[in-house]
């Protein structure tokens, strides 16, 4: 039920993809048996692109047959467990960080570091920390996506604002906005995850990027008093009435209408709420992005920019042509068109790849190459443990609704990461 | 004689057997599914709780550690706990609710059977499509139930979901509402098989109202009594779909009961710690196991009775 649904609900047709499998000479490739995928790409423009992929892999390589299946993204997550221990494909799809760590503690994932030993592979050196466990790469990203905070343009221009680039300036526009009579950011916490993206932002905006990593790995107090201060800059907000009210009542895309009537004004999320948010009738005059400004201004930026993932199953059969199709899904022409705005609509991990032309997708990629300095955060719940993170976004959750209960939350939470780590 | 003795020895083993053997001989398949099914991982589950396990590497041994963290001021447990218990008990009011509808409805008017049908009707339904009925009906702001609240300027902070002192009650609420339909089906069919002779008989004696219900057909109601009182039961501590789709648990977990717990612990997102979820399971099966018991005592009380 967990709702950790980041990917984009672009309805657009992806028949690009398919589209002139140009390169197939490249790979003198004597490839042949089956190739079994299993992929949680299973919204409509997802399902377009695996769909496309896997059949132009198929035709490039003659005596290979791809089989592909595809599985709703919210089922595989308990499902991938099985799928990887009885009858294993030879490629799944799963996500970057820390939620990699239980099937590569249990031996289900593949080594593929001597795939990320090829130069070709040195294009992609920016996600290969969130790869890595234990010194060695256990898959390959096909696209990632930026967050930020997605605000109302026309009523900014009404109210006579600007994006802020500082905390006061942030807290002063919200005053403004306040006194509009309006609520300065949606929010929806019902499934949790939303919280986690504010606490990344204040957190590493308070702290800095490698704070915030070493609370991850559970190095650090949650009573530390650096922790409290950053619940502090956040609870400002929270006592201002920037939130709307009863979000815990929400889900993310039930808070979605908010924004879209100009009840609030922001709202703090990832890419893939730009399709919804447009295809509630906010056009580019309406909806534009800033980054999440600067709190502490001794810390560089950091952002979350979660990162999705090819794997192989340490049990395929066909390995070589496993191996073959990651190098087919990380190379710069194929990344390019998979991520283009009339597919996926996301950020190419390769840096040899080109962006889509759409107004969020260049924002983004612009933000994340020339001003993410502190580092890329894959997200709350991937960056740390499982069971910390369920612990933790409930009472992050907790703390949005009644800030007052903060020192028993954050005791809460020391006892946890005493107990998980 | 001889050829008579010999045929004797040549009856098979089955068939100097056959009276005894035969029940067991139907028996089997049953017992070896029941097994498998339902015996077997009772023992696996009470042996997976003394581990540390992620479903999938080495089961690691802790021996009681899992019970004693359990046990020992785990908060999460303890308000699934309290929170089972308030189920249990809010729950039986769908008993008496059950009764006095039926007794309303027992009455030979035009289109009975209709009004029957109506007051039947949320049983019909999915559990699911109750409890999301329900969240609309309790949403804030714009939901009927915080409409009429309003009428009586009484806002609940965060809406009846929202608020951890209210969300577990609103949802009992909800639960209540098809267990209701359910128990008044139960004594409707009880109500045809009361003795008209009886009542005709109290009725000379100058019984009425409380006092004919009380002593005349409450008596003859009571294997409906308990048959209502055993699904109650069994609804109560079936809590878990209404809890998942009204507020999954929320909102900071205020409205766990042991059974969702022991879902998110072991099969969720970001479950998959068996052991522990084993051990909710154990307790949880202790506590139903108490019941069971006493279900199954008064049935057999019941039946030496009869005979």
């Amino acid at each position: 039920m967990h709702s950790i649904f980041k990917a984009p609900l672009v309805a657009l047709s992806a028949s690009a993809v398919s589209a002139a499998a140009a390169f197939a000479g490249s790979h003198a490739s004597n490839l042949s048996g089956e190739l079994r995928i299993i992929s949680d790409m299973s919204n409509p423009a997802p399902r377009a692109v695996m769909e496309g992929l896997a059949a132009e892999f198929d035709e490039m390589h003659p005596d290979l047959t791809v089989e592909l299946e595809i599985v709703d993204r919210e089922a595989w997550k308990t499902q991938i467990r099985n799928a990887l221990s009885a009858n294993p494909p030879d490629v799944v799809n799963w996500y970057a960080a820390n939620r990699m760590l239980p099937y590569v503690n249990a031996g289900l994932f593949m080594d593929v570091s001597e795939l990320w030993a090829e130069p070709d592979f040195e294009a992609l050196a920016s996600t290969k920390g969130a790869m890595t466990i234990d010194d060695k790469q256990w898959g390959v990203p096909y696209t990632y996506y930026q967050w930020g905070v997605y605000y109302r343009k026309d009523i900014f221009e009404e109210l006579g604002l600007q994006e802020p680039g500082t905390w006061e300036e942030e807290v002063a526009n919200c005053q403004a906005i306040l006194d509009s009579g309006r609520k300065c950011y949606t929010i929806g916490t019902k499934f949790l995850w939303t919280a986690g993206g504010w606490f990344d932002y204040v957190n590493s905006r308070t702290n800095g990027y490698d704070f915030h990593m070493a609370l991850a790995r559970g190095e650090i107090e949650w009573t530390d008093d650096r922790v409290r201060q950053t619940f502090d800059n956040w609870r400002q907000l929270i006592d201002m009435g920037a939130f709307i009210d009863d979000h815990q009542t929400y889900s993310w895309q039930e808070a979605l209408p908010f924004i879209v009537d100009g009840e609030a004004t922001a709202y703090l999320m990832g890419n893939f709420a730009v399709a919804a948010m447009r295809d509630g009738g906010l056009d580019d005059t309406k909806l534009d992005f800033y980054q999440f400004p600067v709190i502490n201004p001794d810390v560089d930026y950091a952002e979350d920019a979660p990162t999705d993932t090819f794997h192989i199953a340490s049990g395929a059969q066909n390995v070589e042509a496993a191996k073959e199709f990651l190098r087919f899904v990380t190379s710069a022409d194929v990344q390019t068109r998979i991520n283009a705005g009339d597919a996926l609509g996301q950020l190419p991990v390769n840096a040899n790849s080109s962006i889509g032309d759409d107004k969020f997708v260049q924002q983004g990629f612009e933000m994340l190459s020339s001003n993410a300095g502190g580092g890329i955060m894959q997200f709350f719940d991937r960056d740390f443990p499982a069971e910390m993170a369920s612990v933790g976004m409930e009472g992050l959750q907790e703390f949005m609704v009644f800030p007052d209960n903060l020192d028993d939350i954050l005791a809460r939470l020391e006892d946890a990461r005493q107990r998980i780590y | 004689m001889r050829s008579e003795a010999a045929t004797l020895e040549r009856k098979s083993w089955y068939k100097r057997h056959e009276i005894a053997a035969t029940p067991w001989l139907f028996l089997v398949p049953g017992i070896l599914f029941f097994s498998i099914y339902v015996i077997i991982p009772i023992f696996q589950s009470f042996w997976i709780s003394l581990h540390e396990w992620d479903g999938l590497g080495e089961k690691v041994w802790v021996g009681t550690a899992n019970y004693e963290r359990l046990l020992g001021g785990d908060r999460k447990f303890e308000v699934s706990f309290w929170n089972n218990v308030r189920w249990l008990i809010l729950y039986l009011l769908a008993i008496p609710a059950g009764l006095f509808i039926a007794l309303f409805l027992n009455q030979t008017v035009r289109g009975i059977r209709f009004y029957k049908s109506m007051f039947f009707f949320p049983f019909v339904l999915s559990q699911v499509v109750v409890g999301l009925v329900f969240s609309w009906f309790y949403l804030p702001n714009d939901g009927l139930f915080d409409v009429i609240t309003g009428w009586f300027g009484i806002d609940i902070k965060g809406g009846v979901l929202g608020n951890p002192n209210t969300a577990t009650y609103g949802i009992i609420a909800a639960g209540l509402w098809p267990q209701v339909a359910y128990c008044m089906i139960l004594y409707l069919t009880g109500l045809n098989a009361v003795d008209p002779e009886q009542v005709e008989a109290a009725r000379l004696d100058g019984a009425k109202g409380w006092k004919m219900l009380w002593y005349v057909i409450l008596p003859q109601l009571k294997p409906a009594t308990f048959i209502a009182f055993v699904v109650t039961i069994i609804g109560a501590l079936r809590s878990f779909d209404f809890i998942a789709v009204m507020t999954n648990g929320g909102p900071f977990g205020s409205t766990r009961v042991l059974s969702f717990y022991m879902f998110e612990e072991s099969l969720s997102e970001f479950g998959f710690r068996m052991g522990y979820g084993a051990a909710i399971a154990v307790v949880l099966f202790l506590l139903m196991l108490g019941f069971i018991l006493y279900f199954l005592y008064s049935m057999w009380r019941d039946e030496r009775e009869a005979r």
